[in-house]
Formats: C-alpha cells, sequence, structure tokens
C-alpha cells in the first residue's frame, strides 16, 4: 500500500513538473508549478519531513505561486505576450545535459550519504542543553545558527533589491495595489481578507510557539503572515505602507537586528551566537517571533513590488 | 474489529465518492459556473467525509478540533476563489475574450 501511495506520488510529481515545463500557455504552466509544489510538499510528509512540508507547501507552492501569476499579470499589462521564441536544437540539447548532470550530481551526493551516519542521533544528544524539543529549530537557531542569520540578512537583501527597481520619481511611495476592481468581485475578497488576516496572525503565533517543540517555526509562520497580508491587500483590507514609513523599517530589520544583537552579546560570553546557560529557550523564542514577523513583512512587501508613482497606482 | 474499524473505510470511501463526483462535474460540465459549483460543493462534502474518516482515526477530541479546522479553512477558501472566478469568468464572458 505504502509503496504503490509513493509510486503513484512519484508519477504525478515527474508528470506535474513536465507538465509545468512543457505547457505553451503560461498560466496552466504557473498552475502545474503551484501543483508541483503541494506534490513535493506531500512528498517530505510521506517522509516525515513535516517542517520542511510545511516550508514546501508555504513557499515553494503558496508564496512563489502568487509571486509567478503577479508577475504574468504585470507582463501582459507591459504589453508582453508571454510567447518564447523557438529555441535552436543545441541549446535545447546542453539544457538538457546540464540539467540531466546536475540531477545526477545530486543525486549521487545524496546517496552517498551513508544511512548510519546518525546525524539525528548525535543532536538528538545536544537537545537537551536547548530546552526546546525540535530537533530543526535546534539546528536552525542554535547548531547552525549563523547561517540562518545569513538567511535573513537575504530575505531583506532581497526586498532591497525589489525596492532598488523603483523608477525614477516613484521612491519612496507605496507599491501599487493588489486590490480587486469594484466589480471584479471586490466584496467576497474584502470579507475574505478582513476574516483571514486575524486568523493567520493567531495561527503565525501558534506556528512560533509550537515551532519549539512540535513542527513550525519562525519560516512558516513568516509565510502563514505574509500570506494573510497578501490576501487582506487584495481585499482592500489594508494598503501597502510607504517604503519610507518608520513603522515598517522597524518590521523589516526587527528580526536580522534582533538576532544579530543576541548573536553580538555572545562574544561577551566568549563566542558569536553563543546563548548563556539557562537562557537558550527564551533567546531562541525571542529571535524566533522577532523573525517572524520580519519574515511575514518582507515577503508580503516582496510579492507587492517596486514602490510606484502615485499617478500610477492600482 | 471495532465500529471505527469499519467505519473510517467507509467514511473514506463515500469522500472519494464525492472527489470523483465533483471532478466529473468539472470535466463534464459546459460552463465555468457550472464546473465551479461541481468542484467547491461536492469536493467539500468529499473533504468533509475525509477530514471525519481521519478525525476518527486518530481518535482525540485535540486532533480532532484541529481538523475540524482544517476543514473550515478550506470551505472558506473553496468559497471565496469560487465567488471570485465566477465573478471573473462572468465579466470575461461579457467581454468576449477567454481570458
Amino acid at each position: 500500500m505504502t509503496l504503490a501511495f509513493d509510486m503513484i506520488l512519484c508519477l504525478m510529481i515527474v508528470g506535474t513538473a513536465a507538465a509545468a515545463l512543457l505547457m505553451r500557455n503560461a498560466l496552466a504552466a504557473i498552475v502545474f508549478f503551484i501543483v508541483l509544489g503541494n506534490l513535493l510538499g506531500l512528498a517530505w510528509l510521506a517522509m516525515d519531513a513535516v517542517n520542511v512540508a510545511m516550508a514546501e507547501i508555504a513557499i515553494g507552492a503558496g508564496v512563489t505561486g502568487v509571486l509567478l501569476i503577479l508577475t504574468r499579470q504585470r507582463l501582459m499589462a507591459l504589453g508582453d505576450d508571454l510567447v518564447s521564441a523557438e529555441m535552436p536544437g543545441w541549446l535545447r540539447t546542453g539544457a538538457l545535459v546540464a540539467c540531466a548532470g546536475f540531477a545526477a550530481l545530486i543525486g549521487s551526493a545524496v546517496l552517498s550519504v551513508a544511512p548510519a551516519d546518525d546525524l539525528g542521533g548525535s543532536i538528538a544528544a545536544l537537545m537537551p542543553g536547548l530546552g526546546i524539543e525540535n530537533p530543526v529549530t535546534g539546528v536552525l537557531l542554535a547548531f547552525r545558527a549563523y547561517d540562518t542569520l545569513l538567511e535573513a540578512f537575504v530575505l531583506l537583501g532581497a526586498l532591497v533589491a525589489v525596492w532598488s527597481l523603483a523608477p525614477r520619481g516613484a521612491w519612496p511611495q507605496r507599491p501599487a495595489a493588489l486590490a480587486l476592481a469594484e466589480n471584479g468581485g471586490h466584496g467576497v475578497a474584502a470579507a475574505f481578507g478582513r476574516l483571514l488576516l486575524p486568523l493567520a496572525l493567531v495561527m503565525a503565533a501558534y506556528l512560533v510557539w509550537a515551532g519549539s517543540d512540535l513542527p513550525g517555526g519562525a519560516f512558516q509562520a513568516g509565510t502563514v503572515l505574509a500570506g494573510g497580508l497578501i490576501i487582506a491587500a487584495i481585499g482592500g483590507a489594508v494598503s501597502w505602507p510607504r517604503a519610507d514609513d518608520r513603522y515598517l523599517r522597524v518590521a523589516l530589520v526587527l528580526g536580522p537586528a534582533v538576532f544579530l544583537i543576541i548573536g553580538l552579546a555572545g562574544i561577551a560570553q566568549g563566542r558569536f551566537l553563543f546563548y548563556p546557560p539557562g537562557f537558550e529557550k527564551a533567546l531562541i523564542v525571542a529571535i524566533e517571533y522577532s523573525l517572524a514577523l520580519s519574515i511575514g513583512v518582507t515577503l508580503a512587501l516582496q510579492v507587492a513590488g517596486p514602490p510606484v508613482a502615485p499617478d500610477h497606482e492600482g | 474489529m471495532t465500529l471505527t474499524d469499519y467505519l473510517v473505510p467507509a467514511l473514506l470511501y463515500v469522500g472519494v465518492f464525492f472527489y470523483a463526483a465533483g471532478s466529473l462535474g468539472l470535466l463534464r460540465f459546459q460552463d465555468a459556473e457550472l464546473r465551479l459549483h461541481a468542484l467547491t460543493k461536492a469536493d467539500n462534502v468529499g473533504l468533509g467525509f475525509v477530514a471525519l474518516a481521519a478525525a476518527l482515526h486518530w481518535g482525540s477530541v485535540a486532533a480532532a478540533v484541529k481538523i475540524a479546522a482544517v476543514w473550515l479553512f478550506a470551505l472558506m477558501a473553496a468559497g471565496a476563489t469560487a465567488q471570485l472566478m465566477a465573478r471573473r469568468a462572468k465579466t470575461s464572458a461579457e467581454r468576449g475574450s477567454d481570458e
């Protein structure tokens, strides 16, 4: 039964990936890409990697899907007919060889990890010192905290890159409103957004709190928050702030800043990112809550795009 | 075998039946409103039966409440998106475009 489930899931993943690649229609390709993300999430779930499954479905399928659909819409508004030019044969063959080689490389790297290397065991032995029980959170916020700190700054840097694309005269205005037109289902989207945003806030807070001991954490919570903000913006229930809004800047920087300050304070104790004994959980939860807020706001604004001049709005 | 052992697969089969009916409607009905009607209504009932089976399978009140919340979220999302898609289809039909 499980083997049959795995085989069907694998076939569906390969099939939707092929469909997303080969579809001529850009919207159909995006829809298949979103389905692919959800199926990959199911595959992670089948391997008991619940944290990765949530991240894949929320970020890989959800936020990326919205981003692709908005990109298509904006390209069409610019007059792009979204038809890709016929590629020469050598380019297709070259791309095929390069991708197949890359897939083989990743496959061999994964298969070279010995099943009995017991990395999980050595992490489990270190976990009691942290006072939390989710080993993924332990790795992200303690054992490999440096990587996560850099990721938080990369996310912020990506928003700076998006903002730097603002056209002349648009800085520091608001990004283009996502709200639907009055006759295009505005009322439905507004009611849905007003209903979902508070629920998303509660869900995000819960995911961070649960992330200490159960699957969850700052990235999953941040994505839920971003999803709530985007849907509320589509309904017109919230409008994007100006790019120089003081509260917005605080929300964007809070997570990376708190993480960095706690990391630097660790130097006084002997080492960068050292958590003083007895305060590990409190510091990790503080970092995670501020990170979740910053990730949520940053992701939502990345989807919103660069600021536009006021007369172009809507 | 307890009652639950019979009830869980039975509920799953009923759920799958509604999903199949919804998918058949999506494939066979002529216009967007009818297809959305088949997809959202039948699939939400199907998901309800699958959720009921899952809640019985885990058998704790805490799990059942969480599964019920999942079902409610799916209902809200399906209802809102179906309304939006139907309105979009209607305005597109009036304008005579296929987008």
